[in-house]
């Protein structure tokens, strides 16, 4: 017997995730993998997985599934508004970073997030899918990963491998850090910027437009003046690397960002402020903090500390 | 030579091998990056997520949880690679190519600015050894070289909203194929039938940073019979 919801609105960036694929960058394959990793962990922690199985990653709008088999125990992490439709079609808030179990025919109707970007819905005993190059992220522009490498499609089904009846009723409670200063390294080509926009780049503050997705964020704020050449030769690329191309405004590149390019790069954001840079919705106005190696390091301790502290929360 | 290592944030580093872009540096960049695979296959090294050859740096990212920058600097500044040769497996390939006038998309262009006819452009094209220098961008999208001097172009102007998948294109000394229908500046020369990427197979690029390509002239006809394994 197979398992699976109907897809009835595919919402707006649905696909799946996991931690992303590795190794292969050399051949102009990214990792990809979910956006914000501390809450990807969290959502399959909420339904007593693994914490690196494979959830459905949405973004701003996400999808409205109906559920076609028996019974599944589910999570939707972040900060999300969704409605439980039942048969009847009577509607119901659902409450997120808590599992709850649905029945045949019920709907969920992920209506947005809520002053973020990123939701993840995770399943437990997981969803049924394809790893390619032993992971199922799905990245789009190459056509790579489970579900053919495409976002969900209206009408499609999508498979999960166990029924679930019993709630085991896990949940968190936890704050998105909405301080919007965000930890920066110095980029390999500082010193390509002129000694005024290296002070501007962390005095001002920068805009997330509306040009932003997994690929990279555009930011608009005070143009930042190269002086030495607006093209590099072509190097490979870090996630959360921040380059500046020819028009001054920089670009931080996501999780599904280009394998190399040749804009030169200012900053590099530290990896215990990823998750919450991708938090932030267009609109927002960041800052930029230059730190040092050591400091990345001890932020990504605590980091860790902080994950683990919520992940031991959901356990007991 | 190695000249400089420096970190990208806090999870990568920058091998720097000189300002230079040339095949000799390239080739000690892409000894580095298999010394780099070796040892993360052997177990030398933990924690390496990805390495990236570039002209001329090797782009290395870790994982924070395993290693951390000064541990892996250290074990880069002990090895010694410098009698690392280049990968037996790097290969000659042949790449299949029709420069008929419906794929050469720019050859008016070409004509125009390089002051020769398109029978001498293709001469010289398909007398070229190519050297792959790296691969990325998007996957499997290979920059090889070095074009004779005669055929140095700058990009288009105008970037083409699609350029078609198998498309051929020079830049400067350089020449790519595009392996998705993807926007694109480069002078379109013309087209080939080999599918260089599937992510389905084993090794999912057939060509690899270091190979060498000979392109080999087809006819329209060929182009259109012409069968992927």
């Amino acid at each position: 017997m197979s398992n699976y919801f109907k897809i009835l609105r595919p919402g707006i960036n649905s696909t799946f995730q996991d931690l992303g694929r590795f190794g292969l960058q050399h051949l102009g394959i990214v990792p990809s993998g979910c956006m914000d990793r501390s809450l990807f962990y969290l959502a399959n922690q909420l339904v007593g997985n693994e914490v690196f199985e494979g959830v459905l990653e949405f973004a701003y709008q996400g999808p409205l599934l109906e559920l076609e088999s028996e019974s599944a125990e589910i999570a939707i992490a972040g900060k999300v508004n969704f409605n439980v439709i039942d048969k009847n079609g009577k509607i119901k808030q659902g409450v997120c970073n808590q599992s709850f179990v649905i029945y045949k025919g019920e709907k969920i109707d992920i209506i947005s997030t809520v002053k973020s970007v990123y939701g993840y819905l995770s399943i437990y005993g997981g969803f049924k899918l394809d790893k390619v190059k032993e992971s199922i992220s799905t990245l789009v522009r190459a056509k790579i990963g489970s579900n053919d490498g495409e976002k969900l499609k209206l009408g499609e089904k999508i498979f999960y491998n166990q029924i679930k009846s019993a709630n085991s009723k896990k949940k968190i409670e936890f704050n998105f850090d909405e301080n919007n200063s965000i930890r920066v390294m110095k980029g390999l080509q500082f010193s390509y910027f002129s000694k005024e926009s290296q002070k501007n780049f962390f005095l001002k503050e920068y805009e997330i437009t509306k040009l932003t997705d997994r690929m990279g964020m555009r930011l608009e704020g005070e143009k930042l003046q190269n002086v030495i050449s607006s093209n590099i030769k072509s190097e490979g690329i870090t996630k959360g690397s921040i380059q500046v191309p020819g028009d001054g405004q920089p670009i931080i590149l996501l999780s599904d960002h280009p394998t190399i390019g040749g804009y030169p790069k200012i900053a590099n954001v530290i990896t215990a402020d990823y998750d919450k840079l991708v938090q932030k919705a267009p609109g927002t106005k960041i800052n930029f903090k230059l730190v040092d190696i050591s400091i990345a390091e001890s932020a990504f301790e605590e980091y860790l500390k902080r994950l683990n502290n919520n992940l031991n929360a959901i356990r007991l | 030579m190695l000249k400089k290592i420096s970190n990208i944030g806090d999870c990568g580093i920058a091998c720097d091998f000189g300002d230079k872009i040339s095949k000799d540096t390239n080739k000690e960049v892409i000894k580095f990056f298999s010394f780099v695979q070796d040892s993360t296959k052997a177990k030398k090294i933990k924690g390496i997520l990805n390495c990236t050859p570039s002209y001329n740096k090797l782009i290395i990212n870790f994982d924070l949880e395993k290693i951390k920058s000064s541990e892996l600097i250290q074990f880069i500044q002990k090895s010694d690679y410098s009698k690392i040769t280049l990968p037996e497996k790097n290969k000659l390939i042949e790449i299949p190519i029709c420069y008929d006038e419906e794929f050469a998309l720019d050859i008016k262009t070409l004509e125009q600015k390089t002051k020769l006819n398109f029978k001498e452009i293709i001469k010289e094209h398909l007398k070229t050894d190519f050297f792959v220098y790296m691969i990325g961008f998007v996957p499997g999208h290979p920059f090889m070289g070095d074009l004779n001097k005669e055929l140095y172009l700058k990009r288009l102007e105008t970037p083409r909203v699609r350029v078609p998948k198998g498309s051929v294109g020079i830049v400067e000394k350089f020449c790519n194929i595009y392996t998705f229908d993807s926007p694109g500046g480069w002078n379109i020369i013309g087209k080939t039938p080999l599918e260089l990427f599937n992510i389905n197979k084993n090794n999912p690029s057939i060509l690899s940073p270091g190979d060498s390509v000979q392109f080999k002239s087809i006819t329209k006809k060929e182009l259109l019979s012409f069968k992927n394994e």
